[in-house]
């Protein structure tokens, strides 16, 4: 295993559904506390580079490792989870029938075990931190309702929500701001940047206002690996970026 | 004393049933039989052989049916007069019968007759007899069956006979099993000379099968070491060779069963796999179809006997229309509001199922229809050692001709098209003007229609009652699955595997416990992959 | 908090009261049939403490299958498998309580084994003459059965259809095992001619009131094991699973051990009430396998409202109950109703007797849905 330093370390990844490369070669690091913005056109690999991070996918070839130490490449998905990374879906879901406050309290960081959750009670800490995220993402008034009563913004911020709940170090994000009002977006790139620092999270999204909104580093992904890396004004003046966008 | 009394009795009784002109008996037209006919009627077996191989000699058409009867047992003799007769017991008493025209003379009690005992080596005897007697016929038949029963009693005293008929005969098959039953009798001759019991050994080799094999096996012990050793050799190839053969002839089965299996499946995997529909009333769409070929061939023998050999092909479209319909009303009435809720879709045609298998119960009764085999699929050939079965070869023609006619359909034409745009994207389907919903239902009646031929088929090897359905749903849930589900091939692939290793087990487990295996199997296939055979991949698959 | 408090109060309150209806039916049927004098219209009469009995049994069976589909989502249809199991274990108790006093006289082979020539007791009947060594096996037996085919289907992720169909072919793969003579479970006939039960007359009014109370216990401890699970966090896991598994998953549960878990403790409750089941009818035999009568158990459990425990005691009790009048008075009819009722709740009752009963998914609300999915099959099917 190589020496890094970078909490999520991929590299020279490759991966193939048939014979079609869904994620080629593709190296990236990201460090603790870092916040960044993975773009990219349909088919470049984003949503399969978090399911090979998240374990759903494993790779062809290729290092995947985490802190450095922990090859994820082995780990199932469960296991990932409780290393401390976190996702969310493009789509959001949410456990439709069970009220907001459940969908939280089934997110909180502890232990996973069956026999655990069998004889579990909520304790009172668990009760302040079930309060203080559904007062972070604003659902407090409508915690007792079936979650498939909410409106799609509301929707994403609860697995916003349930995502802080898990306390993952990494939090990979998948389009949060797809079907929010304009403001909700400006809070959700908001929330976002104030994770950051704390926690590390990469954002996939398609939507340009909102990664400027983001200012951050910014990773462009195409045919399944890196087209290229830097702010966003640097990637934008790549003349490799707009024929990808634009030439087509 | 008592024997020359009979005889003097006896020969007058005979000049005057002569004289008298009375109805006809073999020993009026041929006078050197009476002497040995007499000798019959002795306990000594010596003498009865002597007796019996003497009127062999006998150029006479009596002769024949005379030692035929004698054979088996059934000859007696008349104690009023001492004919002999053919007695065939009729409850107490016993109806007697000339020897040659076969015609009924007369019934008489038990104690007017008197029955010719033979044991069983005067059996080995006189089928040995009757077999040369009948190597010179002109029917091709008897001297086929008389080489054949020389072949299996191997006696000596037929061997001159048998090197004559070999001489004059022009029809190569009865030659050689005439070739065979000399080369068994040099064989077993311990006289003969080596070197013509060895090439008898070659000879029995050559021809090959499981008589050949124990015949020659049975010389293993012989005390000539030489002739044991090239009989010990010779008999283990021709088990090798047999062994092969057996291998081909479960291979066979297994086609057979596996095109059953095809059969019962394809429909499934179209439902199943294309539209991701689980159909359990699939089995009784099945029965339909045989239900279907019942009806027709009902009316065909009231109305029209003569067109009973196309009776499948009429009702074959007939079944795939009717049944085609069913699914049709099934999916439009029940199945299209279950779209997305594959659980509540399997449950609901479960309900479906046990309507029509009701329905079908209350029409025609819970007892087997009768479902007769056309001329064509009756009978069989057999090649080299394997047999093959009218019904079975068309089973499997027709399940290969299915499934390629339901290839080229999806592949070839308009409807194919659309039920395949459907199946992988119905939102941009509709976009281009696909009726999505009427797509759904030409699929779902695409695959009832074949659950329907596959009816017609099954009506001609299974009983055709109202549970036909549930002996397949099981087994053809297995195909679809194990084959893997959205694939045709997978359903080919999937048939013929189960039914070939179906068969293969069966010699070893016996027949359940080889079904219990192939299931267990397959449960412990889809655990490694639980797609199938053939799954589809990619990213649109997992969500 | 009020508002869940008072939730959770209503909800207690209900299982309370089915707690108390099982307790007063347990005292009632006994009385009515042991005190009652038997000309009165008051008094039940022993056939139908035994048909009631097996009333009960069955809706400990609906419950157990009610646990992992209502609450997890898993779809067995080969349910009956551990039912069945459960049922032969408390079978093997039985004939070995027959003693010499079987037709062949035999002091240890029960009579088939003796007409079937055997010399010895198979292996695996040793202990089963001790009735607390066959009572671990009435849940030992589907428990490890469960345990192991979990085990291989859950960690490869088969489920959804695929599980329905290899729990099908298990159940399937078992009735034809049984059915042969060479398993040692009485083939064909399986095991019957019982005698009596801890030295009680099977036959005895007394022995079968008893065996009412037994099973009346079992169901109220069963629903009372069900309830505790469902409400505590597993519960919620489990319905998590349910609604989205891959969610879960990413949340950190491992999701195949809860559903191990599940199913285990499904299968042992579906082994107890065979257990049950098996002295009041007074048979076992290899057609309870069949895929059939798995089946229909998930109709029953559809009846009553998946997802809601006593909806599938309600449901079992209902079908069954129509089940023994319709056969009794039309018996052609009996399978069309059964037929429809898969068809009309599948379509009309998704939430069952217990969803009318509470008022949602009932009348016109239900054909409005209709409506809509006309609408929604033609765009909504991707979502599959």
């Amino acid at each position: 295993m190589k020496e890094t330093n970078a909490l999520l370390y991929l590299d020279n990844v490759t991966v193939s559904f048939d014979g079609f490369k869904a994620i080629n070669n593709l190296s990236l690091y990201i460090e603790p506390g870092e916040l960044r913005a993975v773009i990219g056109p349909n088919g470049a690999g984003k949503t399969t580079m978090m399911d090979i991070v998240t374990g759903k996918t494993r790779p062809d070839t290729g290092d995947v490792l985490w802190k450095g130490e922990v090859d994820l490449t082995k780990e199932d998905e469960a296991s990932v989870a409780r290393l401390g990374i976190g996702r969310k879906f493009q789509r959001p879901t949410v456990f439709e029938t069970h009220t907001v406050e459940d969908n939280i309290r089934l997110a909180l960081k502890a232990d996973r075990g069956v026999f655990t959750t069998l004889f579990a009670a909520v304790t009172g800490a668990e009760k302040a931190r079930i309060d203080e995220l559904l007062n972070l993402v604003r659902l407090t008034a409508r915690r007792h309702e079936p979650a498939a009563d909410l409106s799609h913004g509301q929707k994403q911020w609860l697995e916003i929500g349930m995502l802080l709940a898990q306390e993952p170090e990494l939090l990979l994000v998948d389009e949060p701001a797809a079907g929010m009002t304009d403001d909700e977006t400006m809070e959700t790139a908001k929330l976002l940047r104030d994770i950051a620092g704390e926690r590390s999270v990469i954002v996939v999204e398609h939507d340009m206002d909102f990664v400027r909104m983001l200012d951050v580093r910014v990773t462009v992904l195409h045919e399944g690996s890196v087209l290229s890396e830097g702010t966003l004004d640097h990637v934008s003046a790549d003349p490799r970026v707009v024929e990808v966008y634009l030439g087509r | 004393m008592a024997s020359a009394l009979r005889l003097m009795l006896f020969a007058g009784l005979w000049l005057g049933l002569t004289f008298g002109g009375a109805h006809s008996g073999f020993a009026q037209t041929n006078p050197q039989l009476t002497p040995l006919l007499e000798k019959l009627d002795t306990r000594n077996f010596k003498q009865k052989a002597d007796a019996v191989a003497a009127i062999a000699a006998i150029d006479d058409p009596m002769v024949v049916p005379l030692l035929k009867t004698l054979g088996a047992g059934d000859l007696y003799r008349r104690k009023s007069d001492g004919t002999y007769f053919r007695a065939i017991r009729k409850g107490s008493a016993f109806a007697l019968h000339d020897l040659v025209s076969g015609d009924e003379v007369e019934t008489l009690s038990k104690s007017a007759v008197e029955r010719i005992i033979v044991n069983n080596s005067m059996r080995g005897q006189i089928d040995a007899l009757l077999g040369s007697l009948t190597l010179r016929s002109a029917d091709p038949k008897q001297r086929l069956s008389a080489a054949q029963s020389l072949l299996k009693e191997r006696d000596p005293s037929g061997l001159n006979a048998l090197e004559a008929a070999i001489e004059a005969e022009e029809q190569d098959h009865i030659r050689d099993v005439m070739i065979a039953a000399r080369s068994a009798i040099v064989l077993y001759d311990t006289s003969a000379a080596q070197a013509d019991r060895l090439e008898a050994v070659a000879a029995l080799k050559a021809r090959g099968g499981r008589s050949m094999m124990s015949l020659l096996s049975g010389a293993a012990g012989d005390q000539d070491p030489e002739v044991a050793d090239a009989a010990t050799a010779a008999a283990a190839a021709i088990d090798k060779e047999l062994q092969f053969w057996a291998l081909g002839q479960n291979v066979l089965y297994g086609l057979s069963l596996g095109s059953v299996l095809l059969l019962a499946a394809i429909g499934l995997a179209i439902t199943f796999g294309v539209m991701g529909v689980i159909n359990m009333a699939h089995g009784e769409l099945v029965m339909l179809g045989a239900y279907t070929t019942f009806v027709v061939q009902d009316a065909i023998r009231s109305s029209a006997p003569h067109l009973f050999d196309y009776s499948l092909l009429i009702a074959a479209p007939l079944a795939f229309a009717i049944v085609g319909l069913v699914g049709i009303a099934i999916e439009r009435g029940v199945v299209r509001f279950l779209y997305g809720r594959p659980l509540e879709t399997l449950l609901a045609t479960w309900g479906i199922s046990l309507l029509l298998q009701q329905t079908v119960r209350s029409i025609f009764g819970p007892t087997n229809k009768e479902v007769g085999n056309p001329s064509w699929m009756t009978g069989g050939f057999e090649l080299g050692y394997l047999t093959i079965t009218y019904n079975r070869m068309w089973i499997l023609v027709f399940a290969l001709a299915v499934f390629a006619g339901l290839l080229l359909l999806l592949k070839k034409t308009a409807i194919g098209l659309q039920m395949r745009a459907v199946t992988q994207n119905r939102a941009m389907a509709s976009d281009m003007g696909v009726r999505s919903g009427m797509v759904d239902a030409m699929t779902f009646g695409l695959g009832a229609g074949v659950a329907g031929l596959a009816g017609v088929a099954l009506s001609q090897i299974d009983n055709v009652s109202p549970n036909l359905g549930q002996g397949y749903i099981v087994d053809s849930f297995m195909v679809v699955v194990f084959g893997g589900a959205g694939n045709l091939w997978g359903a080919l692939a999937g048939a013929f595997t189960l039914g070939i290793a179906n068969k293969f087990l069966e010699p070893f487990s016996g027949a359940v416990l080889a079904k219990v295996l192939v299931l267990v199997f397959i449960i412990l296939f889809i655990q490694k992959r639980p797609r199938g055979l053939f799954p589809l991949k990619g990213r649109a698959v997992e969500s | 908090m009020a508002h869940s408090s008072l939730i959770g109060r209503a909800v207690a309150a209900r299982s309370q009261a089915f707690l108390l209806v099982l307790l007063a039916i347990a005292v009632l049927v006994p009385v009515m049939n042991l005190a009652v004098p038997a000309g009165s219209f008051f008094h039940i009469p022993s056939y139908g403490v035994s048909l009631f009995g097996k009333y009960v049994c069955y809706a400990l069976l609906a419950l157990s299958i009610d646990l992992i589909w209502g609450y997890c989502g898993i779809l067995s249809l080969g349910h009956g498998a551990f039912f069945a199991l459960g049922g032969y274990a408390m079978g093997m108790h039985l004939m070995r309580e027959i003693g010499p006093r079987g037709v062949y006289g035999d002091p240890i082979l029960p009579d088939f084994m003796v007409f079937l020539n055997w010399k010895e007791l198979p292996w695996f009947w040793h202990g089963f003459d001790f009735f607390p060594f066959a009572l671990l096996m009435i849940v030992a037996v589907p428990g490890v059965l469960a345990f192991v085919f979990g085990w291989f289907a859950f960690r490869s992720r088969v489920t959804g259809v695929y599980l329905s169909i290899i729990t099908q072919a298990l159940t399937f793969a078992l009735m034809l095992a049984f059915f042969r003579n060479e398993m040692g479970f009485g083939g064909n006939n399986g095991l019957t001619d019982f005698k009596d039960i801890l030295g009680f007359d099977l036959q005895h009014d007394t022995t079968r009131c008893g065996l009412f109370v037994a099973s009346i216990l079992a169901l109220g401890l069963g629903y009372s094991i069900c309830r505790f699970v469902v409400r505590s966090k597993a519960g919620k896991v489990l319905v998590a699973i349910r609604d989205a598994e891959s969610r879960t998953r990413f949340l950190g549960y491992r999701v195949e051990g809860y559903k191990l878990f599940v199913f285990v403790l499904s299968a042992m409750l579906a082994g107890v009430a065979g257990a049950l089941y098996t002295p009041q009818v007074g048979i076992i035999n290899p057609s309870e396998f069949s895929p059939a009568n798995s089946i229909e158990v998930v109709v029953w459990v559809a009846v009553g409202g998946r997802g809601t425990l006593i909806g599938a005691v309600l449901g079992a009790i209902i079908v069954n109950g129509a089940k023994t009048l319709f056969t009794g008075w039309f018996p052609e009819i009996w399978l069309f109703a059964l037929g429809a009722l898969f068809v009309g709740v599948t379509l009309f009752m998704p939430k069952g007797v217990m969803g009318l009963l509470r008022g949602d998914g009932g009348g016109g609300a239900k054909i409005k849905l209709l409506l809509e999915k006309l609408g929604a099959a033609r765009t909504g099917r991707m979502l599959r």
